[in-house]
């Protein structure tokens, strides 16, 4: 097991590098230069160069790229353009906002789409079957930007309920921790249901057809044949095998859900990274948004090797294999 | 039918549309009346007529879009999957690094450092979309490499592009004809996430998207700028998905059997 995870770490180091490469050329080979954007147009050209020359714009793009490469793996990212921060500390600062939305969906997803799927399955062809399927596709095909606006729209707008954006409300900053904390929590409720609603649809159809797939196998009709009863077949028989697959989608999913977060976090003025990239592009800060693409590029490629670990898990024959 | 009739009303848009999509016709964000369907904007444009020409707009880039992406795709994936070995290898590895960026970050760089049209909006959500079928592909590909009829064709001295593409790839048509559609659906919702933050189609001219983005500052006071728009775009890719699954149920011979 720990070979087979050391062997997946060391691949991710050449896509890593093909990730960093890749963003690297497309956003130095557009026409255009950074500098434009944060100076002074009438600014002196002699004072124009030193400023490129502190950002080591003024070498050739091949030069410029294994010099950051070269900070990168010592863990300096570059500064930020706009704040002059070190970007490892701006997208760190970020980071925890980001990842509380992500994973509190995440596991919101996990317990609400697996029972979802699976009645579904049992129930096929029955009204529930049928709702649920419907909804799932009105659900793949929400835009995500829009569910959010309507649900800022009934909410916040029209019921008043809810905090329409933001993460704190600054007037609570003296109050107690546990004000606090009701406090992001209410704020959270929107961006979170947004974004559970949306990875909700997808993964659901995928359980309900692995959970129908399983159902349909020789070792279940014999477990029925044994005159077990109906709920231990599907809870103890059929439910894990037909988890296999799911493990993988939820791992394929997680590029999906950090673009979903780009989106959401941008409506509902959420400080996370999501906001941050976009931010940084259209400011073209390019440390920033390296730094940014590099960061999600890792978190998305753990994920993936979470989930084939979680693979292993839930199949026995995989494991054994691995050996 | 529903997308049926969508893809009606964009090629006879300039028959449909009763007002200019880029006039100004009215006042100010009046509610839908029968004068104007759905409503008019915050700049007292005929939100009917927009939406009308933005259908034009939203179809036509979800349409080049795909087939852009069909055609790298399936070139990658039927050069990989054919070949195998060291191609295959190096294609594949390309894949999964464009897999793993969050992509609508990587269109959303391009396209700011590019000028935001309409065409490029197309070939970037084009070039970076195209991994799933160039992986369904090369999957379709190794699986017909062992049948007999390509060996048939290599023994008659067929080149290897003519097997390629001549024999193996109407093989292959059914899985990329489902993709196609599915591909469709997604990126008439990229398009719109694009447009909505300012990064695609253009004001004025209307595009779903862009139509919502003017809608998010008149949330309180014209509710249905932000309605509308998003009910087409869904309704449109709700069609697309059932059309996608349809076929998917039609050329699948598995599913005849089971």
């Amino acid at each position: 097991m720990r070979k087979f995870i050391v062997r997946r770490l060391l691949q991710l180091i050449p896509l890593l590098i093909g990730v960093s490469l890749i963003s690297f050329f497309v956003m130095h080979l557009a026409p255009g230069d950074p500098t434009a954007l944060f100076t002074d147009p009438n600014i002196e050209p002699a004072e124009l160069a030193r400023i490129r020359a502190n950002w080591g714009l003024d070498k050739p793009i091949i030069v410029q790229y294994f010099y950051w490469l070269g900070n990168a793996l010592r863990g300096n990212f570059g500064n930020s353009y706009t704040t002059g921060q070190p970007v490892i500390n701006e997208v760190l600062q970020r980071l925890p906002a980001t990842l509380l939305l992500m994973i509190t969906s995440y596991i919101l997803t996990l317990f609400i789409t697996i029972p979802l799927g699976v009645i579904s399955a049992i129930k096929k062809g029955k009204l529930f079957d049928n709702v649920v399927t419907v909804l799932s596709f009105a659900g793949m095909a929400t835009p995500s930007f829009w569910l959010g606006l309507m649900l800022m729209l009934l909410f916040a707008v029209n019921l008043d309920w809810l905090p329409a954006v933001g993460m704190y409300d600054p007037l609570l900053r003296d109050q107690g921790l546990g004000a606090r904390i009701l406090d992001v929590v209410k704020h959270m409720i929107l961006p979170l249901a947004t974004m559970t609603i949306l990875s909700l649809a997808g993964i659901t159809r995928y359980q309900r057809a692995s959970m129908l797939e399983v159902l349909n196998q020789d070792y279940i009709r014999t477990a029925r044949a044994k005159g077990l009863p109906e709920k231990i077949v599907i809870y103890k028989h059929a439910l894990r095998n037909s988890l296999i697959p799911i493990v993988t989608i939820l791992g394929l999913s997680l590029p999906g859900l950090f673009g979903g977060a780009f989106i959401i976090e941008t409506i509902f003025a959420w400080p996370g990274m999501g906001r941050l990239g976009v931010m940084a592009i259209f400011q073209r800060n390019y440390p920033l948004i390296m730094g940014i693409v590099v960061f999600s590029a890792v978190l998305i490629m753990l994920g993936n090797l979470l989930a084939d670990l979680g693979y292993a898990l839930v199949d026995p024959r995989i494991r054994y294999a691995k050996k | 039918m529903v997308l049926l009739g969508f893809v009606l009303v964009a090629i006879f848009a300039p028959v449909i549309a009763p007002y200019d999509p880029e006039e100004i016709v009215e006042s100010e964000t009046l509610p839908p009346s029968m004068k104007h369907l759905f409503g008019t904007d915050d700049l007292g444009r005929d939100i009917f007529s927009r939406a009308v020409y933005g259908a034009r707009i939203s179809l036509t880039v979800g349409l080049v879009a795909v087939s852009i992406s069909i055609l790298i795709g399936t070139l990658f994936g039927a050069i990989a999957g054919y070949y195998g070995g060291l191609t295959d290898g190096f294609i594949m590895r390309f894949v999964d690094v464009m897999l793993s960026f969050p992509s609508i970050f990587l269109i959303l760089a391009i396209q700011a450092m590019l000028t935001p049209n309409i065409y490029n909006v197309m070939i970037v959500i084009g070039i970076t979309s195209w991994m799933g079928v160039a992986r369904l592909v090369r999957g379709e590909y190794l699986k017909i490499r062992e049948l007999q009829y390509v060996e048939a064709a290599k023994a008659i001295g067929c080149s290897d592009l003519r097997i390629i593409f001549r024999h193996m790839l109407p093989n292959a048509q059914a899985p990329i004809i489902v993709a196609a559609t599915l591909g469709m659906a997604s990126a008439i919702l990229v398009e719109s996430a694009l447009s909505f933050l300012g990064m695609g189609v253009q004001p004025p001219m209307p595009s779903w998207g862009n139509m919502l983005m003017d809608a998010q500052a008149y949330m309180r006071d014209a509710p249905w700028m932000a309605i509308i728009p998003g009910l087409l775009i869904l309704v449109t890719v709700l069609s697309l998905y059932f059309v996608g699954e349809g076929l998917r149920e039609a050329l699948n011979p598995r599913r005849e059997n089971a």
